[in-house]
């Protein structure tokens, strides 16, 4: 459609205009920075739900993981995974890869944001930069989610059995990784300006992250190494409870619960799973405060 | 006199040792139609960005709808409508879905939105299309809406930053249009950048800038005044010699520009005759022109605004080959 077919009503000698909508604009209240969270969030599932090629392509990573890595390497392992197929062993860890790269995707919109110029339409509104952030991570945080919701409907696949506390419990545990790598993504963005820097940057860190984390292997027995960087990748404190969240609707032997979910230890000491949590959580909110403080900074 | 809607005082900006902006000083009234204009480069985007507090002046301080910029940073952000110089929209939503997103950004009461929303987009003609996806919409339309959407908060001051760049002169004419129109219905002042001469006429008073300096402010009446001498120009077969026979014989100072000598004269209608007579250098054509924008402009700076866009766009031409040359 061309710009020609467009009524224009402003032309001079046009009728008189309707009359003027004042509006006005209240000092800023924690109650507009809410509304300026909210309205960053929403944006951002809009843009999701809009984006039907992405919630497909985000998929063939992690399905590719679970079916064909899972079947290929099944009779290699079958031998020390105690009966349980590798499918239904990697599946916890499947359940984070897809949150993971999903969420550094999302992160990686506020480089588009910028490169586009919509940040700062964001960035001069009458709210804290800090409010926008926010948003940002939270809207990120949720399609990341959302998105790991689909995986969670393929459980049976894999012979997990469905109940209201697995669906709710990895729900939130997806949540709460999708908004530390969301937030680490934001961070990372505050500096980065370039999206072929930041995509790079952002594989070179989280890839990585992922292949130590134990998504793909137990992680007991681990050579000193591998175990040493295993403890200080935080992938590690999201992937364990997930996969003690799956492995508790399992009806598995001890053996096999040994074997495959061993205990995450600190030079011996058994970490409990509310702190692996809890470290998860504490790092994502450190790079949120991060974020802010860059994106606050920044002119 | 009431409060006016923007004043600065000794404004500066520094990027490292480069000074985009060298202390200017200026006052704009409520309602009035500012306009900003010089070449590329010349400061223009800078001084808005300090007004509206997206960069920090080095020195000096200015006040925007009664607020400081640098220390009442909110108090402006409320006050004020933008539109950049590119464009800032997100291409994946409608343009509603655009309008209210600023419009929840700025706090505006929810009640209101729907009626203003109206409103702005009837007036750029773009309520019809107000579903559509802004990836769908030309330019022209985009510039439109954006236009709309820094209204949608109703500032009391509006920023546009090139407004009209790059449209064809259907919607120049019709932005131009809003333009007048809000000045009637809404107490608004509007400060606007441009670098086409012939739109700085429309605005009620004009600053020029060059190198980060005023070079004069004023009506455009008054500016063209003040020129006083009307601007005559010639295409001869030497311009060289046909400069050098000006200032001998009649004492004038002229320039080429534009691939014709040109230069100013008290009475230009009784001067020609005299030019064909006592000229040596044959004249293929000759242009008589009552002082515009462009002579000011030319008065103040020395060179046309093409001109002077022309040479900046040469040195950058420069630069780039240098850097391409220096690789190999
Ligand atoms: N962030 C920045 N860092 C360094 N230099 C800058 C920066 N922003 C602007 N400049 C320089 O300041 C000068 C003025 O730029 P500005 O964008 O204000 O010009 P302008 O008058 O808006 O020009 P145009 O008509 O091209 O939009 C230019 O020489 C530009 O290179
Ligand atoms: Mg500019």
């Amino acid at each position: 459609m061309s710009d020609a077919t467009i009524p224009a009503t402003a032309a001079p000698g046009a009728p008189a205009p309707p009359p003027t909508v004042a509006v006005h604009v209240p000092p800023r209240s924690w109650r507009s920075e809410l509304r300026a969270i909210k309205i960053v969030w929403r944006r951002e599932l809009i843009r999701f739900q809009k984006d039907r090629m992405r919630i497909v392509t985000a998929l063939v990573q992690p399905l590719l993981f679970l079916f064909v890595l899972g079947s290929g390497l099944q009779q290699l392992s079958a031998a020390s995974t105690h009966g349980v197929e590798l499918k239904t062993f990697i599946y916890p860890g499947v359940l984070c890869i897809s949150v993971m790269f999903t969420a550094m995707f999302s992160a990686a919109s506020i480089v588009w944001d910028r490169e586009f110029g919509f940040l700062r339409e964001m960035m001069v509104a009458p709210v804290r930069r800090s409010s926008i952030v926010v948003g940002k991570v939270f809207g990120g945080a949720t399609v990341a989610s959302l998105q790991g919701v689909i995986l969670l409907a393929l459980a049976w696949t894999v012979h997990v059995p469905y109940s209201v506390g697995l669906v709710l419990g990895v729900f939130a545990l997806q949540l709460l990784l999708a908004f530390s790598i969301t937030a680490f993504g934001v961070m990372v963005a505050a500096r980065i300006k370039q999206m072929q820097s930041f995509m790079g940057v952002m594989q070179m860190i989280v890839t990585p992250m992922f292949f130590i984390s134990g998504a793909l292997f137990p992680t007991a027995e681990l050579p000193g190494w591998l175990a040493f960087l295993n403890r200080i990748d935080p992938i590690t404190y999201a992937v364990a409870p997930m996969r003690t969240l799956i492995f508790a609707n399992l009806d598995i032997s001890a053996e096999a619960h040994q074997a495959l979910n061993p205990p995450i230890t600190w030079f011996g000491w058994d970490v409990p799973v509310a702190l692996q949590i809890f470290t998860v959580f504490a790092l994502g909110m450190v790079m949120l405060a991060i974020a802010i403080a860059e994106f606050s900074a920044g002119e | 006199m009431p409060t006016p809607a923007i004043s600065v005082k000794d404004l500066h900006k520094s990027f490292g040792d480069f000074e985009a902006v060298k202390g200017v000083d200026f006052e704009v009234a409520t309602g009035e139609v500012f306009g900003f204009l010089g070449p590329n480069g010349a400061g223009k985007t800078t001084t808005i960005n300090m007004l509206c507090t997206l960069t920090r002046p080095t020195s000096g301080n200015a006040e925007v709808a009664g607020f400081d910029v640098a220390t009442a940073r909110d108090d402006v952000r409320r006050h004020i409508g933008l539109v950049f110089q590119d464009q800032t929209l997100d291409g994946y939503l409608s343009a509603e879905q655009n309008l209210r997103l600023h419009a929840e950004l700025y706090g505006v009461e929810k009640a209101a939105v729907k009626p203003r929303m109206e409103q702005v987009l009837r007036m750029v003609g773009l309520w019809e299309r107000r579903d559509s996806q802004v990836l769908t919409f030309s330019g022209g339309m985009r510039r439109r809406l954006e236009i709309a959407r820094g209204l949608m908060h109703s500032p009391r001051v509006l920023f546009l930053d090139e407004p009209t760049i790059g449209l064809d002169p259907q919607t120049r004419a019709s932005i131009w249009g809003y333009i007048r129109q809000l000045q009637r219905s809404e107490e608004i002042t509007i400060f606007m950048t441009t670098h086409y001469m012939d739109e700085a006429e429309f605005c009620g008073r004009i600053v020029i800038m060059d190198h980060g300096e005023i070079v004069a402010l004023d009506t455009p009446a008054a500016l063209k005044e003040a020129v006083g001498a009307d601007r005559i120009r010639i295409e001869t077969d030497d311009d060289e010699r046909a400069i050098a026979e000006l200032a001998e014989r009649f004492g004038l100072e002229a320039t080429v520009s534009e691939g014709a000598v040109s230069f100013a004269v008290a009475d230009g209608e009784e001067f020609v005759p005299r030019l064909f007579a006592e000229l040596d250098v044959p004249i293929r054509s000759v242009n008589l022109s009552r002082p515009t924008l462009d002579d000011v402009f030319m008065s103040h700076t020395g060179t046309t605004i093409r001109d002077a866009e022309e040479s900046a766009a040469k040195n950058r031409n420069r630069a780039v080959m240098q850097a391409m040359v220096g690789r190999r």
